[in-house]
């Protein structure tokens, strides 16, 4: 037997340093103990205003509240996804001022004022965006949690590429940038879908490209 | 209704809507964010509270002190439950390692508490307060390898026959190489969550994300000895399963734990760091496979063994599944060995067993085509089987492999392939092409359903989940065909269980077993609606029944009729082996310069029966196909064998197949017929997708550069040393 580890689970939260991280009463055993006693610098709590989807919505947050959590938590607007809170899988795509970011990645702090759009705001089941349509149509998804992620993501691409903001795969950086299948997919590669529908966002993408051209 | 011999001709031989393309009932829901999965259920549960778990930190041994005061005191918190605060709970259906409770721990990120507070965020933060102590188990021996070395040769072979020591003796050509696959992860895109309402200790209401719901009501009423009668479960959208949601998890128990402590409803998901070891996962496999066969491409001998590993008490991957039966062979010889570790919990996932077992297996096929210099998809068909070649009286239920291979071939223009390995050049890319088979079993269940008639629309109730697998909509269709009605006029609702048990979904059962369930009650309700009008032979056509003088729309109909049946099957079909079958074509390029390989055009040709909705069937099979291609080229747990857990346990570090990864994906349905298997003569299609696909690319990036890789992922740092002078 390997003798019993005493485990400083707590490190790690100091050292994040959020202003409510450093409010907690206790300490690691034998560690630090001033530290942790330490009051925040500031208020725990923010007072902010998003304009979602059109609507100017007053909330007050945690500071350690993200914009996705502000959504889907506060505002009870859950079509936004949490698929790994880190940045890593898309699912939390929505729009702030008209670009597309990770909302998980993002607190809520730290967009007083911005606007935001999320799934709910693109459309509706009786009044899809072409995007939407475009999707059920090609069948651009299985289970489904992926997709409102997906569907932020493919609407800005093709304004992406149509502003010709260059990618990885764009040949020429002087020349208009064709929305080919490389450009889609490689500009489309943050968003996962584990149920593997990508052939199928990828026609929906094109089908609303070619539409919209 | 019982299934009691092969369907000879019925209803949806003149299907107008059974078979045909439809797009997804439910899709208008999930494109708008609509559809509620169980973190969401503010329509059911508005005011949960959060629930935020906390894993061990060790691979394995015992808690010796938890201090959770610091947290119970920190703001917003609610209720903190702790593992050494209760007696282990009784294990759920097919659950191996303890979901909580006591003081042993099993694997790395076990639940050992949980936290409930006003706020997620309060609720996380709180969780890194409690103080753990551990004691950890003796160092484990994790190497597989090693395992397989010990293992090998030992125990009673799972099939024997003939004798293969002489056939591999005698033969003029055999190969023996050895495989190794790697631990692989489902990695839904919805992490295991559950929003529990157990705030009184009595009647306990579970909204979940789980696959069957029968058995996840069952296994949660044996975790917390309740009556099942006290418990609903609902499940209504499922943002991916693969296999992962199958059985009873992490998340339902700590959520009714902590609504129970706290006295509200609780919502937890598993944060996604924690969902790799704290869920289950597909074993990694070694496996040897040997192969004798004379000059004219006749199999002699078959020897696969192969070791998979999982916690004391599972059944790990049996990657040998297909052995005995894909392919016909004189004599074989057949053996998994499932070796305790204490390791994360390995059980089903997407095609368990095939999936890696035909990693190896059409890598050594393509191996021995070489040998006889044969081309690949020829000694494929040489040495198909329309029998069980152990059980030679055991037939096929209905088997199209040899068509597979060949409508392959030609699609993909088999034959224009360069057939010298590293011989075809497009720019700094060497140009490959592979095939593989693919082999799935086609296993059926109970299923049952309701079936309602109120006012001419149709109703169907039923426990099944639709988990991405178009559940919704392949159910509507089958009950529209078999009462006459327009799909327009069913409404689903499906995955509670409040509704009768059905099958559930996994290894691909759910669809044929539901749909048959599916028509059964809608049989019933048909004769019970005769009945009351008195109709003999009445027919369903066009929203009406007819018969005798009778002639009325199902909406006259002004009393609701209601009816409720489930299939059973017949003790016939153990007369036949049914399975589904298909082939997998791949281009791949592989970077003369860097070893990066990418796929360039995949085609997949199925024959799985009748397909009942031919869009989200090819969904399936398409997605089956980019989670091969994750499996070939990327996916890859890693294992710290010193302190037995998975390092890469977000989605940033296990690398599943992204858009970029994906090319152009064709996919070709046989016209195929199965009566043995089901009424609707369809089988399931979802797993078979996955099957032998990244084997075809192990074969292609052999064609591109004349390096046989054997261990997947086929990384570059395996064989960028060997790749052709530039
Ligand atoms: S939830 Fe934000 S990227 Fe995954
Ligand atoms: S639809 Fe399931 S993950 Fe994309």
């Amino acid at each position: 037997m390997s003798p019993p580890i005493d485990f400083k689970l707590r490190r790690r939260t100091l050292l994040a340093g959020t202003a409510a991280a450093a409010a907690f009463a206790s300490v690691p055993r034998g560690e630090a103990a001033a530290q942790t006693q330490s009051k925040p610098a500031g208020p725990e709590t923010t007072t902010v205003t998003l304009n979602v989807n059109g609507e100017a919505r007053k909330l007050t947050v945690d500071n350690r509240t993200t914009l996705l959590d502000a959504l889907r938590e506060h505002l009870k607007l859950t079509g936004t996804k949490k698929g790994c809170d880190h940045g890593q899988c898309g699912a939390c795509t929505c729009t702030v001022n008209g670009e597309r970011i990770n909302s998980c990645l993002s607190l809520a702090v730290m967009h007083d004022g911005d606007e935001v759009q999320t799934i709910e705001g693109i459309g509706q089941p009786e009044s899809m965006d072409p995007m939407q349509a475009a999707f059920v149509e090609h069948d651009g998804f299985q289970c489904g949690y992926c997709t409102p992620g997906q569907i932020q993501s493919a609407r800005k691409v093709i304004e992406e590429i149509r502003a010709g903001i260059p990618s990885h795969v764009t040949g020429d950086l002087t020349a208009e940038i064709a929305i080919t299948d490389a450009e889609i997919r490689e500009r489309m590669s943050g968003n996962i879908c584990r149920c593997g529908a990508y052939a199928n966002i990828l026609a929906a993408i094109t089908q609303v490209a070619e539409e919209s051209a | 209704m019982k299934f009691t011999q092969p369907v000879d001709s019925n209803l949806f031989d003149d299907a107008k809507v059974v078979g045909k393309p439809m797009q997804r009932i439910d899709g208008p829901l999930k494109v708008t964010g609509t559809a509620p999965y169980a973190y969401e259920r503010n329509d059911a549960a508005p005011d949960a509270l959060y629930g935020y778990p906390l894993g061990a930190a060790i691979g394995h041994g015992r808690i010796t002190r938890m201090d959770a005061e610091a947290a119970r005191s920190a703001p917003g918190v609610r209720a903190v439950v702790t593992t050494l605060e209760i007696d282990p709970l009784e294990k759920g259906i097919n659950n191996v390692a303890r979901l909580f409770g006591g003081a042993e721990v099993q694997h790395y990120h076990q639940a050992i508490a949980v936290v409930v507070a006003d706020t997620f965020e309060q609720a996380r933060a709180a969780s890194a307060l409690i103080e753990v102590d551990y004691e950890e188990g003796t160092p484990a021996d994790l190497d597989l390898d090693a395992a397989f070395e010990r293992m090998q040769g030992t125990g009673e072979p799972d099939t024997l026959v003939g004798d293969v020591e002489a056939a591999f003796r005698d033969a003029p050509h055999v190969i023996d190489q050895m495989y190794h696959t790697p631990a692989e992860s489902h990695t839904m895109m919805e992490p295991h969550a559950s929003t529990v309402d157990w705030s009184d200790g009595e009647d306990m209401t579970v909204w979940t994300s789980n696959q069957m719901i029968n058995v996840n009501l069952k296994s949660i009423a044996a975790t917390f000895g309740i009556d099942r009668e006290r418990i609903r479960v609902e499940s209504p959208y499922v943002g991916g399963g693969f296999g992962s949601k199958l059985w009873l998890r992490a998340d339902a128990v700590l959520a009714a734990l902590g609504s129970r402590a706290a006295g509200v409803p609780v919502k937890l998901a598993l944060p996604r760091p924690m969902v790799m070891n704290n869920t289950t996962h597909r074993s990694a496999t070694v496996q040897r496979i040997r192969l004798a066969a004379r000059a004219d491409g006749h199999l002699t001998g078959i020897w696969h063994e192969a070791a998979a590993y999982c916690l004391p008490g599972g059944r790990g991957e049996n990657p040998t599944a297909q052995t005995p039966i894909f392919y016909a062979g004189d004599t074989r010889r057949v053996k998994n060995h499932v070796v305790d570790m204490p390791l994360p919990e390995t059980a089903d996932m997407r095609a368990p067993g095939e999936a890696s077992g035909l990693m190896a297996l059409e890598i050594a096929m393509d191996e021995m085509a070489e040998a006889l210099d044969m081309d690949p998809v020829q000694f494929r068909i040489i040495n198909d089987t329309q029998v069980d070649p152990a059980n030679p009286d055991i037939p096929f239920s209905d088997r199209h492999f040899v068509e597979c291979l060949e409508r392959g071939a030609e699609a993909f223009g088999w034959s224009k392939r360069n057939t010298t390995p590293g011989e075809q050049r497009d720019g700094d890319w060497l140009i490959g092409h592979g095939v593989a088979g693919a082999y799935r079993g086609a296993l059926v269940l109970p299923s049952g359903a309701r079936a309602i008639l109120d006012g001419g629309k149709l109703i169907i109730e039923t426990d099944m989940t639709d988990i991405g697998t178009g559940s919704y909509t392949i159910l509507a269709q089958t009950a529209a065909e078999t009462m006459g009605m327009d799909v327009a006029d069913v409404e689903m609702r499906l995955a509670n269980s409040a509704f009768p048990a059905s099958s559930g979904s996994g290894g691909q059962f759910g669809a044929p077993s539901s749909a048959s369930g599916v028509y059964a009650a809608c049989m019933a309700l048909r004769d019970k609606i005769a009945g009351n009008l008195g109709i003999e032979d009445a027919s369903f056509n066009g929203g009406r029944v007819t018969g005798g003088d009778t002639d009325m729309a199902l909406s006259e109909i002004n009393e609701e009729v209601s009816t409720e049946d489930a299939i059973q099957w017949g003790d016939f079909q153990k007369d036949y082996a049914m399975g589904t079958f298909g082939a997998h074509f791949v281009e791949v390029g592989v970077h003369a310069y860097t070893g990066e390989t990418r796929v360039r055009r995949m085609l997949a040709v199925c024959d799985a029966g009748r397909i009942i909705n031919p869009i989200t069937a090819r969904s399936q099979v398409i997605g089956g196909m980019v989670m091969g291609v994750g499996a070939a080229l990327s996916e890859d747990m890693a294992l710290d064998r010193g302190r037995g857990f998975f390092a890469n346990h977000d989605m940033a570090n296990y690398e599943v197949a992204v858009h970029a990864d994906i090319p152009e994906q064709e996919v070709i349905f046989l016209d195929t017929l199965d009566g043995v298997a089901t009424p609707l003569k369809a089988k399931g299609v979802g797993e078979l997708g996955l099957c032998g696909v990244a084997a075809a690319i192990a074969n292609g990036l052999y064609n591109a550069t004349g390096i046989r890789v054997r261990d997947y992922p086929l990384t570059m740092d395996k064989f960028i040393d060997r790749l052709p002078a530039i």
